[in-house]
């Protein structure tokens, strides 16, 4: 044995002792000491990092229940085979990162996900692949996480026997950002959650809704796009929330909304762009909401009101070649339109101060029969109708009289 | 019969009326895309434009053409040329030039805009389809009118009332009779009273594209299929044209029966 050598399994020793009193690094393939990532988390202590190397593992179930960072090596596949949840997260500070996990149990009395995540701190789920999932993140009670660039899917056909792509339940301080969800029953959803943000997701082709959110309050989303959903987005019964620089689109049938609004309190909703949906916003028993700079075009009803709604204000949007501008239900109204831009108006600016010279009306006499006899939307754009709208818009008999813009923009508003 | 059509069409196309006619589009297009700056709105509006309009001067047209050019007819009739080849070919040469009016009138606006790079062929492809269509069946309407009676006046008074009802007052009683059996199902209803209105057709054809989004709003088996596949489409194509061949044949009935 020579000099140089006796000195590199000195070094060898002590770096061993530093690594084994401080974090560990373990390796998992088929020819390493450990080939099942359950044997390496057994052997590891709290803190230790587990790489994971490019293969397949058939593994289920694998409880994580210290503090640990897994890493994959060039996207390692856990395959789940259909069985169960594929990893339980129980400790704070973990890391799970770069893998791709895939055929998750389905189950009708046990929500199986590829990751369930059940009262931690800290947590960071990052660069995942999650396909034919059940549940794809099922996070409980959590709280100060990050989900981020995950790609989720599924095949759902049936809302009984599908599950939700990110579900959070009780969490709070959470970060959702760029992922990607589809194929599934909801996208992303949020219930009893506060102080988190969603943004830069894209939710698209799900059974249901693309973002569904409940009890949330103080949530921000932003920069997100949804999608041919089922049904578009719902936000329900959350309080200060705001929405900015979302995409809605091409959400169609009967009962799809680009954004549904149900008993959401003092909102912000701005930038947001509406895109051919058969509804772009369906508001039900919302009050204090602010619209600004949002843009609607090209949708079947821009604004449906369901009634209930009180004191939201409307200002600085473009409607644009909507089929109905705004929808609404009673003669009753407590909100108010401003210096929108409304692609139908046809008055003029005298003063040439951008402002048209005589109000809008951006409810039509044809909307309300819509509403009454749905069938009559296949006289929609027949002159007979104008007619109609014309007469209705000089003298309004069935349209609150005070649901008009004051001051229609006459050019769109850039964005 | 082409000799005939080919006499009535160039007749026409050296007649005032038809450039009117076509500089009438061609301003109506190059305001229109001036004004609204883009394609896809000009496109609306245009449909409520050709919905109405074809088939009124549709209407005017035919039967103008055809108690004026009465001498011309009676001419022919002398010859040894079968009556169906006379009447069909008027009636021909009459749509091809309106038709050719409207379609060069508003393609040639829409082609100096920039239509082949935009997403709205297929829009504008389909509102010029039915334009035509219009044309030509509110052309045969009015032949049959103009051939069942002698007297102008009544004639002409007969071709307008046909207009109006179909354009207006149809849709007027078709909505009546939706608000009052509110509590039936209309579905199937309002689909076959659409299908028997060539205008509603039409304008049906337009809005599968253009307010596709509304459309699919309303809850119904009927509706849903018909509106959400192509059969939406299929079917109006197929009735639109039942629609301009049977006053085709109504034409040819009754100028042989007719005693000149």
């Amino acid at each position: 044995m020579n000099k140089n050598t006796t000195i590199l399994f000195i070094l060898l020793g002590f770096f061993n002792l530093i690594s084994s009193t401080y974090a560990n690094s373990v390796q998992v393939c088929k020819s390493c000491r450990f080939t099942s990532i359950k044997q390496a988390i057994a052997n590891t202590s709290a803190y230790d990092t587990i790489w994971v190397q490019k293969g397949v593992y058939l593994e289920f179930d694998i409880d994580i229940n210290r503090p640990l960072v897994m890493l994959g090596v060039d996207t390692p596949i856990i395959d789940g085979n259909g069985e169960g949840t594929i990893i339980n997260i129980a400790a704070d500070n973990v890391v799970i990162r770069g893998f791709t996990l895939k055929n998750v149990g389905v189950s009708y009395t046990k929500d199986h996900a590829a990751i369930h995540v059940y009262k931690c701190r800290n947590f960071t789920i990052e660069n995942n692949i999650l396909q034919n999932v059940f549940f794809g993140l099922l996070i409980e009670k959590s709280h100060e996480g990050i989900v981020r660039k995950n790609s989720i899917s599924s095949h759902a056909q049936e809302e009984f026997n599908s599950g939700n792509g990110i579900h959070l339940w009780h969490c709070s301080n959470v970060e959702v950002t760029y992922n990607t969800l589809f194929r599934l029953r909801d996208g992303i959803y949020f219930e009893f959650v506060s102080e988190s943000t969603i943004s830069h997701n894209v939710s698209h082709n799900n059974l249901r809704y693309g973002l569904h959110f409940m009890f949330s309050n103080n949530d921000n989303y932003y920069d997100n796009e949804f999608y041919d959903n089922g049904a578009g987005v719902a936000v329900m019964f959350s309080k200060f929330i705001n929405m900015k620089r979302n995409k809605f689109y091409k959400n169609w049938g009967t009962s799809s909304f680009g954004l549904l609004l149900k008993e959401i309190y003092d909102a912000e909703i701005e930038d947001n762009t509406f895109e051919e949906n058969t509804t772009g916003i369906y508001i039900e028993g919302s009050t204090r909401i602010n619209y600004r700079f949002n843009q609607f075009n090209r949708n079947g009803w821009a604004i449906k009101f369901a009634g209930g709604c009180y004191a939201n204000i409307f200002s600085q949007n473009n409607f644009i070649s909507n089929s109905f501008d705004v929808s609404y239900n009673s003669k009753l109204n407590d909100n108010k339109f401003e210096g929108n831009y409304w692609s139908s108006y046809t008055g003029y600016d005298l003063d040439k101060d951008g402002k048209g010279d005589i109000p809008y009306r951006p409810v039509k006499l044809f909307s309300y029969i819509v509403n009454r006899t749905p069938e009559s939307i296949v006289l929609l754009r027949s002159l007979f109708i104008d007619i109609l709208n014309f007469s209705e818009k000089v003298s309004p008999v069935f349209t609150p009289d005070n649901l008009i813009d004051n001051s229609p923009q006459m050019a769109a508003f850039n964005d | 019969m082409f000799k005939i059509l080919q006499y009535s069409f160039y007749d026409l196309v050296r007649s005032r009326w038809s450039y009117v006619y076509f500089l009438f589009y061609l301003v109506l297009g190059f305001a229109l895309l001036f004004l609204n700056n883009s394609v896809s709105k000009s496109i609306i509006t245009l449909m409520n434009i050709i919905i109405v309009l074809t088939p009124m001067i549709g209407t005017i047209f035919g039967i103008m053409y055809f108690y004026s050019s009465r001498e011309f007819t009676e001419l022919l009739l002398a010859q040894p040329i079968k009556r169906t080849t006379i009447f069909l070919g008027q009636y021909f040469g009459v749509s091809f030039s309106l038709a050719l009016s409207l379609i060069l009138g508003l393609g040639i606006p829409f082609t100096v805009y920039g239509l082949w790079e935009s997403s709205e062929v297929i829009n504008f492809g389909l509102l010029l389809a039915s334009g035509t269509f219009l044309t030509f069946i509110f052309v045969a309407i009015s032949v049959n009118i103009a051939l069942l009676h002698d007297n102008r006046i009544k004639g002409f008074g007969y071709a307008i009332l046909i207009w109006l009802s179909l354009a207006v007052i149809y849709d007027g009683l078709f909505l009546i009779s939706l608000m009052v059996f509110e509590d039936y199902p209309l579905d199937k209803f309002s689909l076959v009273a659409t299908m028997l209105n060539p205008i509603d057709l039409s304008r049906i054809l337009i809005l599968l594209k253009l307010d596709i989004s509304a459309l699919l709003g309303y809850t119904g088996a009927v509706f849903q299929k018909f509106f959400g596949t192509n059969m939406g489409i299929l079917t109006s194509f197929l009735i639109l044209l039942t629609w301009s061949t049977v006053p085709v044949l109504l034409i040819k009935r009754i100028a042989n029966k007719k005693d000149f």
